[in-house]
């Protein structure tokens, strides 16, 4: 189940497990919870505000740079009525005196109703879901999993269209791009045929190619996105990181040919989309934003709605 | 040791108390020591011959373990690297019981995560844990999946 009971151990007899709603990875999801969650969004976003979570305290715990996911959280907690806390920079806390991961969660699950957790190792939430006595949700874990992204990603395309059967195309950084990973997942899990276009060296990595494969997922790699961008209902487009690259002209030469430009979109069929997890640098031309399949801005802002009906399913 | 030494039955004797390990994919024999945790430190006795002909598989490893008689889970551990291995329990010389190796459904603290991004690597308070797949061992933390060489990271 999605919202899971963290990792199966061998339990000592006679011991139940508590059960504890966790959201740590898309992979934890069966569909028919993803669609719950997704409708719950719709509902919330139809009233918005809500005191459902009045009295509640959420804490924010973000190891990693965060610009949107952590205010997103914020604004859905506030306005469910709730209260953020946050522990602050990583060097004003107790990290910085070498406390361990499981110690912080533990402490911190006597102070509030939730955690969210951000952090650079993957499989953190994961930890962390074990040593919590509150609910954990996975803000993002390394290059692991981002679920409440991939939530968000399909709420977005299932705003324009149905998700069963669609052609998906994910453009850029598929190798490191945990958001891309986690929504190949999921779009399995509707029958989507995945178009994979990347950078050599870039590509999905085989292990998730086989995976999908054997799920029944169909994953179709390009070469170039010309050459598909018409059969394409959703175009799912990632940052290419400059890190990636020995200079800074290499970077140039290979970001330029995955550049998303007007001009490639002038035949793209009628109900087709582009999506980006953001933020952006030179993959979109700045050309693209008031065309009418662009949804980025508007799957950042539908990062509330989706929040807010995660944080109401794992504390209500 | 050879072949021709243990036909010879020079240098593995019988043991009257404890396990032997048979049919271990040839090769095998002091991962399967690891994979059960029996390291150089050990105080007991233990016998091991390596590509010793055998009519079955052509050549075998043999490892015989004095006065310790295994448990079920360090026996399913070995079914990672010598699944076609066969566990004999003696007691007073004589074969007590015998069985198969099962492959376990998961494993904890045995393997090392292949993944240096992987919290299970971090200084923290847990075990490793993969569960045993089809395609390999899948990493419960970080989805990593080890598809070859696990003795390589047997902890």
């Amino acid at each position: 189940m999605g919202l899971c009971a963290g990792i199966p151990v061998p339990i000592p007899p006679g011991q139940k497990r508590g059960f504890m709603r966790h959201i740590i990875s898309i992979r934890d999801f069966h569909r028919a919870e993803i669609d719950d969650l997704l409708d719950k969004a719709q509902k919330i976003q139809s009233r918005f505000d809500s005191s459902s979570l009045m009295g509640k305290i959420l804490a924010l715990l973000f190891f990693e740079p965060s610009t949107r996911t952590r205010m997103s959280f914020e604004a859905a907690m506030a306005r469910l009525g709730g209260v953020s806390i946050s522990m602050g920079s990583v060097e004003a806390s107790s990290i910085s005196k070498g406390e361990t991961l499981a110690d912080t969660i533990r402490v911190v699950s006597g102070y509030v109703d939730t955690i969210v957790l951000r952090h650079p190792k993957e499989g953190a939430a994961r930890l962390a879901s074990e040593f919590a006595s509150v609910p954990v949700i996975n803000a993002g874990d390394g290059a692991g999993q981002h679920p409440s992204q991939t939530l968000l990603d399909l709420y977005t395309i299932r705003q324009s269209m149905k998700i069963d059967g669609i052609h998906a195309g994910l453009l850029g950084d598929l190798r490191y791009g945990r958001t891309a990973h986690s929504l190949a997942h999921a779009l399995s899990l509707y029958g989507a045929t995945i178009h994979t276009i990347s950078p050599k060296g870039l590509e999905l990595p085989s292990s998730l190619v086989d995976e999908l494969t054997r799920g029944g997922c169909e994953v179709i790699n390009h070469e170039n996105i010309s050459g598909i961008i018409r059969e394409l209902d959703v175009l799912y487009v990632t940052r290419i990181q400059r890190e990636r690259f020995p200079d800074a002209s290499s970077y140039f030469k290979v970001a330029s040919s995955y550049r998303v430009t007007p001009d490639l979109l002038r035949d793209v069929r009628d109900s087709f989309i582009v999506l980006h997890p953001l933020p952006r640098l030179d993959e979109i031309d700045p050309g693209v934003d008031s065309l009418p399949c662009a949804r980025y801005f508007e799957q950042s802002n539908n990062g509330i709605p989706v929040r807010m009906a995660m944080l109401e399913k794992v504390m209500r | 040791m050879t072949g021709d030494a243990t036909e010879r039955g020079l240098l593995i004797s019988p043991i009257k108390h404890g396990t032997v390990i048979d049919h271990i994919t040839a090769g095998e024999a002091l991962n399967v020591l690891k994979i059960i945790g029996i390291t150089g430190t050990t105080t007991e006795s233990i016998s091991v011959a390596t590509n010793v002909k055998s009519g079955k598989m052509a050549k075998k490893d043999i490892v015989k373990i004095e006065n310790r008689e295994l448990f079920k889970d360090e026996v399913n551990r070995i079914s990672l690297i010598a699944p076609n291995a066969s566990i004999n329990i003696i007691r007073d010389y004589k074969v007590f019981a015998k069985k198969g190796v099962e492959t376990p459904e998961f494993l904890v603290g045995i393997v090392r995560c292949p993944n240096p991004g992987c919290i299970s690597n971090a200084n923290e308070p847990i075990q490793s844990r993969f569960e045993v797949q089809e395609m390999g061992l899948h990493c419960l933390y970080c989805d990593w999946v080890i598809t070859r060489d696990i003795t390589s990271y047997i902890i």
